[in-house]
């Protein structure tokens, strides 16, 4: 038992510097994810029919083709396009791209799609007469969207949002494959050095349990704030 | 540059006969895809339904270890626990002396075992969700009719819950289907190895994975339109009628 919990100096490592590196992927593709989610909820009720066939592209794109094949086509791809590019452009070094970036940009861009439907679904739900009160009040389209649409938006998002966070965060996991060092890819070096994968990737499951009870708890306090004044229906 | 140019590029960019000269190994990564997910899918049904009933029951004792078992396998990513098993069982001489080894040591067996525990914990909450909104009066009427425990979920509880639960366990399928992917980090050659092996020999980037993504695409869609079919048959008493 005593081999089992010994991470021979790499616990710093993994568990401080591969942990924040994670964290940081997930909240900066989180970041991207809601723009592109908002971008793309406000095209597919827009009623113009242009925008609403480039947003129902994009979700049905997303949704239907595994996260390891976007993310490879997308980063390997980007090289590609970038590197093919940039000479007719007069620029003549091979360009590398940084995996933080591209990490970042994979999944920002993939739950992008789920989130345009988590937000589409919330804005639908805001009853017409809500707004049609507001505009009556003479409220500008601004101050319409902050004191009515948007604490409604987030009440309503909050369940489908929290979900796409947690597989979100989970799907982190998988920008180790294009080489950045967060801490899977830190867990499989020590795998690698140690012999001991099995401690090392146990090590990082309970870490990745550790992040997804801490996203239940404050997803929870979050639905309990924004559903006050709304009465819990008895079952 | 002109417009001419920038047209020729464009056609130079993409080179099919890439996918040509490779459909054997596309064609193979299917099949390793398609036995990939449904062997987990079956290995997560078996599984899957014990545990949706135990996870319905009143007893602490009997409903925690489920939930426990649910909570982990849904708070951790499934490229963990694949590495885990595949490359984490070697770990320990035990294992590497045990009987299983043989199979342990094969990474087919290990994406199947991974998937397959993975599916079932969802594939628990799906069913623990439409058990949990069986209709009383059905339950009630069983127990009327004095059928045993047994009887009572194999005839009424649970053909009326797999109804119910259909259109998620759909989604499940095609979750299930997507994350067979994952295999071929651990050397499967399935239709993401078989992309991944065309890129590194030609560095075709958009060839090899475009390719991959359009056969999970039609792969869905089939599977999609033969749930459809599924659910018309099974919940045709649910239909609405059409004007």
């Amino acid at each position: 038992m005593g081999s089992l919990i010994d991470l021979k100096g790499y616990g710093w490592s993994i568990l401080v510097e591969g942990t924040a590196l994670t964290v940081e992927v997930a909240l900066a593709s989180l970041a991207l994810s809601v723009i592109l989610g908002i971008l793309g909820a406000a095209a597919k009720l827009s009623g113009r029919r242009v925008l609403m066939g480039i947003a129902t592209f994009y979700t049905t794109l997303i949704r239907s083709v595994p996260d390891l094949v976007l993310m490879l086509l997308l980063f390997f791809g980007g090289q590609t396009l970038i590197n093919w590019a940039a000479p007719k452009f007069g620029y003549e070094d091979y360009i590398d791209i940084d995996p933080f970036m591209a990490g970042v940009l994979v999944i920002g861009f993939m739950f992008g799609a789920y989130m345009t439907e988590s937000f589409r679904g919330a804005l639908i739900a805001i009853p017409r007469g809500q707004i049609e009160a507001a505009r009556a009040y003479g409220m500008s389209p601004l101050l319409l969207f902050r004191r009515i649409t948007l604490p409604q938006m987030i009440r309503l998002a909050l369940p489908s949002f929290g979900n796409n966070w947690m597989v979100l965060l989970k799907t982190t996991a998988l920008v180790s494959v294009i080489g950045l060092d967060d801490m899977v890819h830190r867990a499989g070096s020590a795998a690698g050095a140690t012999r001991q994968p099995f401690t090392f990737y146990l090590v990082v499951a309970v870490d990745y349990l550790v992040l997804t009870t801490i996203s239940v708890l404050v997803l929870n306090w979050l639905a309990r704030r924004y559903d006050r004044g709304y009465a819990r229906r008895s079952p | 540059m002109d417009g001419g140019t920038l047209q020729a590029s464009i056609l130079q960019f993409f080179d099919y006969q890439v996918i040509i000269d490779n459909w054997q190994l596309y064609l193979s990564g299917v099949f390793v895809t398609l036995q990939l997910t449904a062997l987990s899918l079956i290995l997560g049904f078996v599984l899957a339904v014990p545990m949706s009933i135990m996870l319905t029951s009143r007893k602490p004792w009997v409903w925690m270890p489920v939930w426990l078992y649910v909570y982990c396998f849904r708070g951790t990513p499934l490229l963990i626990q694949l590495f885990l098993l595949y490359y984490g069982a070697g770990q320990f001489a035990f294992i590497r002396e045990g009987f299983l080894w043989p199979f342990l040591r094969e990474a087919w067996f290990c994406a199947i075992i991974a998937m397959g525990l993975n599916t079932a914990a969802y594939q628990a909450e799906i069913f623990r969700g439409a058990i949990a909104t069986t209709p009383r009066g059905e339950i009630e009427a069983a127990r009327a009719f004095g059928m045993s425990p047994f009887r009572l979920y194999s005839r009424i509880i649970l053909p009326s819950s797999f109804r119910r639960a259909l259109p998620a366990y759909v989604n499940e399928v095609i979750f299930s289907l997507q994350s067979t992917s994952l295999a071929s980090l651990v050397t499967l050659i399935d239709i993401t190895g078989a992309a991944r092996i065309v890129n590194s020999r030609y560095y075709t980037p958009y060839e090899a994975f475009l390719s991959a993504a359009v056969l999970y695409l039609v792969i869905t869609f089939v599977i999609i339109w033969l749930a459809g079919g599924l659910e018309r048959r099974w919940n045709v008493h649910l239909a609405r009628p059409t004007s």
